[in-house]
């Protein structure tokens, strides 16, 4: 048990007029090495509670647990838990502030105090990870293309080496190239380093191909956790809360009410095919 | 932090003063801080008191709220109120080293302090129950007529109303901008004001960015709507005045001439 949110609030603005309860009395606990998916509607208080989880804002009641530590505790090294929950947040593009690439993405490690050397082998494996050439290293952040800043202000974060690495819908706005290309280099980190990863995402595909758990959000509380199969296949409950399933859910759900005999935690177009195949081929 | 300053801001509620014309007002205000400068003696401000607590309970809006505005002009306050407590020559009364209060001092500190105060107050209620649209439009209508010497001052209202949307917008930026820092490992909190200051480097580069960008689109997107200047421009919410607004002129002319009534009994006395 990695991070252990344990009966929190968050209310924005309290005592005044615009008082907003984003987060209504929410326990979740998320487990090392797991690759969570978290979805809800617009203003469901999915980006609050994710900035919770790495202290950015104090819970007005409630208790966060990093590692087993509460994090707000005497004597919490506020820093350290920013180091290890690694936080990248919508467009991440216009944090970038330095003069060249690399030493954009050396600033987050530099902060936590890391030797210059040691600073720029992280950096330099960051911007491998999310595939940026080396030839670019010295350009201006400001000369790249959309998908590309998006990818350093990753790799910025990556340099802190997180064990846990929150990203808020990183692939909006971006081309489906740029989008498969981010999250495939999300997949195969999870893969190599076992880093957890939480992922938000306004894409039902995205996250059916690559979560294994879903965290659903509505009207500030997590009204719905389990196995993304489960959760997917449930298209009723999710519709409740108005949102889809994938668009192939739907496709096998009605390829069933027309008599085809197919398992109905279908979630993913590699699943369907596979299962498609087999009924075409047992025909032959 | 930066929520925490009122000045300036809208209090959505609905009440009398929510609903009066924006030039109303906007005049009132403005001869309501004249006002405020008539008085030498204690008895004025008395009326000014009730006439400010009055406006305060019509608008609704809580006394907590108001006076948090105060807050932020709190060292303003302070320095204006010791300054002039020493350093104003008269008939002196208790004295230390080269500092000296003087009965004269003492009266021109306590009126500044309340001139300052009052006049914090009474724009910042004005602010309270008047959004920035019907603000600037209040604005542009009474300096109309500055228009025949050739003073844009459509441009200017529009100016106006852009900078004062911008202002939240810019404000949750820099919020926004912050988090991503700090989640960076940044610290704006700790070490020297050399340090604080270059701290400050990474935020105030994305934001100014972030600016020019809004900017920029916020003008083409202007032009792709063939914004061309105020020139034949109609409203959809022309402003007129209504029965109401009648009635707040005449109770507020009640108070003029009440504070001159008070002005010329204290003249004579």
């Amino acid at each position: 048990m990695q991070i252990i949110l344990d009966k929190v609030n968050y209310l924005y603005s309290s005592g005044t007029a615009y008082e907003k309860h984003a987060i209504k009395d929410t326990s979740v606990v998320i487990n090392k090495g797991e690759f969570i998916g978290l979805i809800g509607h617009t203003g469901s208080g999915k980006s609050t509670l994710i900035q919770l989880m790495n202290g950015l804002i104090k819970p007005t009641n409630g208790n966060i647990y990093f590692n087993g530590e509460d994090i707000y505790g005497q004597g919490y090294n506020m820093k350290e838990l920013r180091s290890k929950v690694g936080l990248v947040f919508q467009y991440p593009e216009h944090q970038l502030f330095e003069t060249t690439i690399f030493k954009d993405v050396i600033f987050g490690p530099n902060n936590l105090g890391v030797s210059k050397v040691e600073c720029e082998l992280r950096a330099y494996k960051a911007l491998a990870a999310v595939g940026i050439d080396e030839s670019l290293f010295e350009a201006s952040p400001f000369e790249l293309s959309g998908g590309q800043k998006r990818r350093v202000a990753i790799a910025g974060v990556l340099a802190m080496e997180p064990e846990v690495l929150i990203l808020d819908e990183p692939t909006a706005g971006l081309d489906p190239q740029g989008r498969d290309d981010i999250l495939e280099q999300i997949n195969t980190l999870h893969k190599e380093s076992g880093i957890t990863i939480i992922l938000i995402s306004h894409r039902m595909e995205d996250i059916a191909r690559f979560a294994k758990r879903v965290l659903v959000m509505n009207k500030g509380k997590i009204e719905v956790d389990g196995l993304t199969k489960d959760v997917y296949s449930n298209t009723g409950q999710l519709e409740k809360m108005e949102l889809d399933a994938p668009l192939i859910t739907y496709i096998i759900k009605k390829l069933k009410e027309m008599g085809y005999d197919m398992p109905s935690d279908i979630i993913t177009i590699e699943e369907a095919k596979r299962e498609i195949l087999k009924i075409i081929r047992s025909r032959k | 932090m930066i929520r925490d300053i009122t000045i300036g801001q809208y209090y959505p509620s609905e009440s009398v003063l929510h609903d009066l014309d924006p030039r109303v007002k906007l005049i009132s205000t403005f001869f309501f801080i004249i006002s405020l400068f008539v008085f030498n003696t204690f008895y004025g401000y008395i009326v000014v008191t009730l006439f400010l607590y009055t406006i305060i309970r019509l608008s609704k809006v809580p006394f907590k709220f108001i006076f948090k505005g105060l807050r932020g002009i709190m060292v303003l306050l302070l320095f204006t109120a010791i300054f002039n407590l020493f350093l104003t020559p008269g008939e002196e009364i208790f004295k230390l080293g080269f500092l000296k209060i003087t009965k004269e001092g003492i009266y021109t500190a306590s009126f500044m302090a309340i001139r300052l105060s009052y006049l914090v107050l009474g724009s910042s209620i004005m602010t309270f129950v008047t959004t920035p649209n019907q603000l600037t439009d209040g604005l542009e209508e009474i300096m109309k007529p500055l228009n025949k010497i050739k003073l844009p001052v459509h441009e200017i209202a529009l100016m106006m109303s852009i900078a004062l949307r911008f202002i939240p917008i810019l404000l949750e930026e820099t919020d926004k901008i912050m988090k991503a820092q700090m989640a960076r490992g940044a610290d704006f909190e700790s070490g020297n004001v050399l340090k604080r200051a270059k701290s400050l480097i990474p935020i105030l580069v994305p934001l100014f960015i972030s600016a020019f960008r809004r900017a920029n689109d916020l003008a083409m997107a202007m032009e792709a709507r063939c914004y061309h200047g105020g020139e034949g421009r109609t409203k959809m919410k022309p402003l007129m005045y209504k029965r109401n607004d009648y009635m707040a002129f005449s109770a507020f002319s009640l108070y003029i001439t009440a504070v001159i009534g008070i002005k010329i009994i204290e003249k004579a006395l």
